[in-house]
């Protein structure tokens, strides 16, 4: 566990990312066989089930300590991590414990079939045979998230500076189903379980923003014009009966939406699209916020999916029956895309509509009303452009419309989580309504690390409760929140929804008298809509 | 004997303040931090040792009167003595006493011997008025002889790899202690500003670890593999980036919390704190055999609740004490000094 304690000290202190590789990079290059595999089954969700219920393991902490709940849930709102809290609850460990990582997975996972009192002896010999720090990771291990910044991403890039090998075929392999019990760390990494060249992606084609007027950009006759999504920008591979999904940031994300699979699946031909993944239901288009409460799980809920459900929007083909044809004309490899949309057709799989416009003056009123389908902007496209490597300045340009503003004042914060535990970073927000006030929107980024002490210590001075992880504070601290569109809902007290809110400034110029009122705010949904029906 | 005040704790027979934050006639002051010795009083009573603390922090030409340890004055009818605190060097709790009633005033504490701090002596009362900066059960320090293993480790690591240690840590008392664990490993280089502190404290006769003045225009070369102590205000600083290599560490009782080592972007954090954790306030507390205490600043409502919970009357006191703030604002000083 010493290697492994080190490790994850060396990741977690940093937020440099290439600080974070050359730490796995040193531990891959020294750690024996198993704990590497382990290593990257922890990182990859492939860990075993969970043995010990973490309410037990809070039980046996406090009897442990003799501290009441409540004085444990402070500690808790304070560290903002249960494993840690644990941990550093804890009396001082009466002898040490070294023992690999793989002794200690394999032990965990015989752990899971004992009886209660069995898994308290045994939890109860770690915790005094361990430091804080090595305790930490062993309620880790145990369950629950190490909360370091290590994505697959992360992972692949580190496997790929030691062996030089292609990224994507490493996200690939480690992605792919292996058994830590039955394959060696060589042979998951050069891939002996899995088929590489039919999940190959190739790299996306990114645009810049608009930088100059519309008529430089020559004949409007030469332009595609399209609506931006705000979903995740993804890659369908579906090559010899196999599919698979990947996301922009090159991770492999087939598992985490089942419904795009199941249709795809089913399709004619071979091919590689690109598109964005987006929430939609009954039609329309969900906040991104939604697709968030998607995104990143190991498990999906039957009530999840139904709640949330996931379609793809095409924008372009990149590989069709085995050939690549990413050297085509925008308009040629359209007509490839509309042909298997032709022969494919599924409710929550389209083609990406085209704005059919004669003249450039015209795109500026879609542009502006393109909140109204919950979209963030244009994309234009040089009809005769190829699908370019990465980002290339002049062919794709994106075109977002500038986002809507308001100003609420603050009435609860809470502390962050993991680098951020400290401090109070999650903030809500409210507009007048009538004599009082109604919550907005919460909000958590835009700010400075400075402002953010200051507001802190700001709400440690006014907090009007003190026990908890929420502080319900002086409504005085007067932000300005931006955010890309705004709908009427029955599921928000204050009847209206904004999309991605952030906190664009702190407003110290502004006091509680010059906010915005909820009919302010509801005004801003007529000024942004095509239709008044929403 | 006391009323807590919007200038301070005052003390109603003595006609005095305690560690008053707003003007007064008289002022006892319990130690040189910027939170509790503030401007603006006419007379300033301190323990000896932190004279000359309050002059060079506050002004050459105030009205200070000293007291050693354990040597009292009457002041109208009121018997004043200082004992130590444990905190930084000159830290004093401050204990009254008037017809037959005793008060300590702690300030600041802690109670673990750091070996350059005269170490805390647990006075009894019947008031105790009591700082609670850790106030949580997270907080538990290693033993000085662990953190110094700690510190020596992270540092001779650093110069394995051809690194310079930089410590950062507030000119006055933790500077000094950094620099007492990680004596005799290297040359100690000091920022100006700990620099100045250091001579304050040794213009008292107190003798101090050797260090080095960092000059502000230092050549690489001078300080490269070497240990330097910084003013938190330096993170991120012009300075910083001309150090070669730096390893950067912030040592305070806040890095128990991997959140907050995590937070402020350096290479490591040590839980190295002037403060008493959880055991050390709940010891000090009970070995004063007070009937009730009064909670200061840090995490009063859980102290307070806590002490309530298991039998001592407890109550809190909201003062402007609380190091953040005023050691925020005298660290942005230090750092263009
Ligand atoms: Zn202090
Ligand atoms: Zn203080």
């Amino acid at each position: 566990m010493k290697r492994f304690s080190e490790l994850i000290s060396a990741i977690e202190i940093t937020n440099k990312t290439n600080a974070k590789i050359e730490a796995l990079v040193q531990y891959f290059t020294h750690a024996a066989d198993k704990d590497k595999l382990w290593l990257i089954a922890l990182f990859t969700g492939k860990r075993p089930p969970r043995p010990v219920k973490s309410s037990l393991m809070k039980q046996w902490c406090a009897e442990l300590t003799e501290l009441p709940e409540w004085l444990f849930l402070e500690s808790y709102s304070t560290v903002g991590d249960l494993g840690e809290t644990i941990a550093l609850l804890l009396p001082q460990p009466t002898h040490h414990i070294e023992k690999s990582l793989d002794a200690w997975m394999q032990e965990l996972i015989q752990l899971k079939s004992k009886t209660e009192s069995e898994k308290k002896a045994y939890v109860l010999n770690a915790w005094s045979g361990l430091n804080v720090q090595e305790r930490l990771l062993f309620n880790k291990l145990i369950g629950g998230s190490f909360r370091i910044g290590v994505s697959k991403k992360t992972l692949v890039n580190a496997l790929a500076k030691l062996t030089n090998m292609d990224a994507n075929q490493l996200m690939h392999s480690i992605i792919g189903n292996w058994d830590i019990n039955s394959i060696t760390f060589d042979e998951l990494l050069l891939g002996t379980h899995i088929n590489y060249d039919n999940s190959k992606p190739y790299p996306f084609c990114l645009a810049y923003a608009l930088e100059k007027e519309l008529n430089q950009l020559g004949d409007v006759n030469d332009w595609q014009v399209e609506y931006k999504w705000d979903g995740i920008r993804g890659q369908i591979v579906k090559r010899n009966g196999e599919l698979f999904i990947w996301s922009r940031g090159e991770e492999l994300v087939t598992q985490q939406f089942p419904e795009l699979v199941e249709v795809f699946e089913t399709w004619q031909y071979n091919f590689v699209i690109d598109g964005e993944i987006i929430a939609i239901k009954d039609s329309s288009v969900l906040l991104f916020n939604d697709l968030q409460k998607r995104l990143n799980r190991k498990n999906i809920s039957k009530k999840l999916l139904e709640e949330v459900p996931v379609g793809f929007y095409a924008y372009d083909i990149l590989e069709f029956e085995n050939k690549d044809i990413r050297e085509k004309s925008l308009v040629e490899r359209r007509k490839k895309l509309s042909l298997i949309f032709k022969q494919n057709t599924a409710k929550n799989i389209q083609l990406s509509e085209t704005v059919a416009v004669t003249n450039w003056n015209a795109l500026h009123e879609i542009r502006e009303n393109s909140r109204s389908v919950n979209s963030e902007g244009l994309m234009l496209k040089q009809k005769h452009s190829p699908y370019h490597t990465g980002r290339k300045k002049g062919d794709w340009w994106k075109w977002k419309v500038d986002p809507l503003t308001i100003d609420a004042v603050m009435i609860y914060a809470q502390k962050g989580s993991g680098r951020r535990s400290s401090k109070y970073t999650d903030y809500t927000f409210a507009v007048k309504k009538d004599d009082g006030l109604v919550t907005v929107a919460k909000a958590y980024s835009g700010l400075t690390d400075a402002e953010i002490t200051e507001i802190s210590r700001w709400v440690n001075k006014n907090a009007i409760e003190k026990f908890g992880p929420v502080r319900t504070v002086k409504a005085e601290l007067v932000f300005e929140i931006a955010f890309e569109g705004i709908a009427l809902s029955n599921r928000h007290k204050s009847g209206v929804a904004l999309r991605f809110p952030r906190i664009k400034r702190w407003r110290k110029d502004k006091t509680i008298n010059d906010i915005d009122t909820i009919e302010s705010v509801k005004d801003l949904i007529y000024a942004n809509s095509n239709n008044n029906e929403l | 004997m006391i009323k807590f005040t919007k200038k301070g704790i005052y003390c109603i027979p003595g006609k005095f303040y305690l560690d008053p934050w707003l003007p007064v006639e008289y002022a006892i002051i319990s130690h040189g931090h910027a939170d509790h010795a503030r401007w603006g009083m006419k007379h300033y009573l301190c323990h000896t040792h932190t004279k000359n603390i309050l002059k060079h922090r506050i002004s050459d030409d105030i009205l200070v009167e000293t007291l050693g340890y354990n040597e009292p004055k009457t002041i109208n009818g009121v018997r004043v003595s200082f004992h130590p605190a444990g905190h930084i060097i000159g830290s004093a709790q401050i204990r009254l006493e008037h017809k037959g009633k005793v008060v300590v005033f702690t300030g600041d504490y802690k109670v673990k011997d750091d070996y350059i701090t005269t170490p805390f002596e647990s006075v009894k009362c019947h008031e105790f008025i009591t700082e609670s900066t850790f106030g949580l059960p997270i907080y538990k320090w290693l033993p000085e002889k662990v953190l110094q293993q700690q510190l020596h480790d992270w540092i001779l690591q650093n110069k394995a790899n051809n690194r310079t240690s930089v410590l950062f840590g507030y000119s006055l008392g933790k500077a000094q202690r950094i620099m007492k664990l990680v004596e005799g490993l290297d040359e100690i280089l000091v920022h100006n500003a700990i620099y100045h502190s250091n001579n304050a404290i040794e213009s008292s006769g107190i003798v101090l670890p050797k260090t080095t003045r960092l000059d502000g225009y230092f050549n690489k070369a001078d300080v490269q593999n070497k240990i330097i102590i910084m003013p938190p205000g330096l993170l991120g600083s012009k300075m910083l980036t001309r150090v070669p290599n730096a390893a950067t560490a912030i040592c305070s009782g806040w890095m128990q919390v991997r959140g907050n080592r995590r937070w402020r972007g350096v290479d490591a954090g040590f839980a190295v704190s002037d403060h008493a954790d959880w055991d050390g306030l709940l010891q000090a507390v009970k070995e004063s055999e007070a009937e009730k205490v009064y909670v200061t600043h840090g995490s009063q409502a859980t102290f307070t609740k806590y002490l309530n919970k298991i039998g001592i009357k407890a109550q809190e006191v909201i003062t402007e004490y609380g190091d953040n703030e005023l050691e925020a604002a005298e660290a942005k000083k230090e750092a263009i000094t």
